[in-house]
């Protein structure tokens, strides 16, 4: 079981990418994936595999975005539908523990949202400048159903 | 394993089916093509062997010549020798893919019958598909008849997947004047050949799975500049591989090609500088006119269009008085490209020759041995005179009016 004190920045950290000069760069922009594969990467988490410097996941691809997930601990239930849904792999969870969000992937699509079951959600979109902390303390409350509304 | 081949020594063969031959001896891995005349009958020739259990490879038919440069992007990103042809608009619909190729710096062939660009709709020879694909990174030959267009095509495998090189080459042949005549054609034996391309050597392929990679990856501002200047000294310095590999194609057939070809070039004082059937043509008049009217004139053909042999072409032109550049290609509202290309060349000399400049068989239009002589004899005058007597481009064999810009 993942501490849930654990936060993203444990698992995701980026390195700052080296410019390289005309005479560096790979021949036909070619990007390894990896630095080096001993196993086969499907069966390991994202912190096991060794990422080279060219991969995406080593660098922030989300600098354009502008609203994004805010996610609530205290709602979650760890269903992981969020998890199953994210187009780019930036719903953190271990071991069947939601964590959070990886903000450097993550390009504020909404699905997550959208597909969390939890009433009120566990996440929500809020505009990219809002303080992760402060839309927490703006968190809605449970919503009533209202007579003939679906489960 | 593939059937052989048992080919005579000489065989007779239009450009098409030379082309098509030389993929067979190639053992290409993968055809991804969309046929159009005048190249049809090379996709469908490597089909043919295919089909007849010739070659052990693939040919893919596609939707269109976007897709069939894409099939062969995808190919050959995997890890297999690939070639296609095309020509005119089928060469336009490629473009865009043409610049990912050689971005990927991945070595396809690519057999280019050359064909007039609509509109107005047109299916003969001229070079306006060749000078489209001039600034797509690719390394381009020209054939001047079916031997070369055979020569040249399993020579640009050996160059293009040179590990130092990995760019993606073109051989040009003029539609319909070489890839429909029959003409003698001396091939190399199947084992001869194949021993001469040599096997395909992988590199960076996307079928090793101990080292995936990612292709075609994008790049802004930070990096785009960086590997395009990469992508350039890579072609600017293929030309060292481009010569050992025609010579060592030399010491298998005894056949030498050359990144300029020169023809009658020691004492010339006048020249042509020309591609395609053209330079077969000039060649021939050339000598008459020395013969009988005692000008002493030249050819001098790029065999290599890309990378451009700027140092070459203005050695061979460096004693030259007069030389005129004929470009097949509509001009668009400027000079030639061979005429811009030459006389930037030239312009390094401390002393230039008189340039002109003569726009020629469009669509087809055929180009007479009277016309060239007539330049030959402008040329000798604007030699003589040491100053430009008619305008800087004109037109050749045009009705109507004589069509000719600047001073």
């Amino acid at each position: 079981m993942v501490n849930e004190s654990k936060s993203v920045k444990e698992f995701i950290s980026l390195e700052k990418t080296e410019l390289l000069d005309w005479d560096e760069v790979n021949q036909g922009v070619l990007l390894e994936s990896f630095n080096s594969l001993n196993q086969n990467p499907a069966f390991l988490k994202q912190e096991e595999r060794d990422y080279a410097q060219t991969n995406s996941y080593a660098a922030s691809v989300a600098d354009w975005r502008a609203v994004k997930p805010v996610y609530n601990r205290d709602i979650c239930i760890d269903c992981q539908n969020c998890w199953v849904f994210c187009p780019d792999t930036s719903i953190v969870s271990r071991d069947k523990v939601m964590i959070g969000i990886d903000y450097h992937h993550c390009k504020g699509c909404g699905v997550c949202v959208e597909v969390c079951p939890t009433n009120p959600k566990s996440l929500l979109m809020f505009v990219e400048r809002e303080d992760v902390d402060e839309a927490l303390s703006k968190w809605p409350e449970k919503k009533k159903k209202s007579k003939g509304e679906e489960k | 394993m593939a059937e052989k081949i048992d080919l005579p020594e000489v065989v007779v063969w239009d450009g098409n089916f030379a082309a098509a031959n030389a993929l067979r001896q190639a053992q290409v891995d993968v055809v991804s093509a969309y046929p159009i005349t005048p190249s049809t009958p090379i996709v469908e020739g490597y089909g043919k062997f295919v089909s007849d259990g010739y070659v052990d490879g693939e040919f893919v038919m596609v939707e269109s010549e976007h897709a069939a440069m894409s099939g062969c992007v995808g190919a050959s990103a995997a890890g297999g020798r690939v070639a296609t042809a095309t020509s005119s608009q089928g060469f336009a619909l490629m473009v865009e893919v043409l610049y990912q190729a050689s971005g990927m710096r991945l070595p396809i062939v690519l057999c280019v019958v050359n064909r007039a660009l609509a509109s107005p709709l047109n299916v003969r020879g001229d070079h306006g598909d060749m000078y489209l694909g001039r600034d797509s990174g690719w390394i381009q030959f020209d054939a001047y008849n079916a031997q070369e267009a055979y020569d040249l095509t399993l020579c640009a495998f050996k160059i293009g997947e040179d590990h130092s090189v990995r760019l993606p080459v073109m051989v040009h042949q003029d539609g319909f004047i070489t890839s429909h005549t029959a003409q003698n054609v001396y091939p190399l034996s199947d084992d001869d050949a194949y021993g001469f391309v040599g096997k395909f050597k992988e590199m960076d392929e996307m079928l090793d799975f101990t080292r995936p990679v990612t292709y075609g990856a994008q790049t802004e501002e930070d990096w785009h500049y960086e590997h395009k200047a990469k992508q350039h000294k890579a072609l600017i310095d293929s030309r060292s591989v481009i010569d050992k590999v025609f010579e060592e194609f030399e010491k298998k057939t005894g056949r030498k090609y050359n990144r300029v070809e020169s023809y009658m070039m020691d004492d010339a004082e006048v020249a042509i500088v020309a591609l395609g059937t053209t330079v077969e043509t000039a060649r021939l008049v050339a000598k008459q006119i020395r013969e009988e009217k005692g000008i002493k004139a030249g050819v001098v053909s790029p065999r290599v269009f890309r990378p451009f042999p700027f140092d070459d072409i203005r050695d061979a032109l460096k004693n030259t008085k007069a030389v005129a550049c004929f470009d097949r290609s509509s001009p668009g509202g400027a000079l030639g490209m061979l005429y811009n290309e030459v006389s930037g060349a030239l312009m390094t000399l401390d002393k230039m020759p008189i340039m002109t400049n003569y726009i020629y068989g469009l669509g087809g239009r055929d180009l007479t041995t009277q016309s060239i002589t007539e330049v030959y004899e402008e040329l000798a005058k604007n030699a003589k005179d040491g100053k430009r007597s008619g305008k800087v481009q004109q037109f050749l064999s045009l009705r109507g009016p004589k069509m000719e810009y600047f001073e």
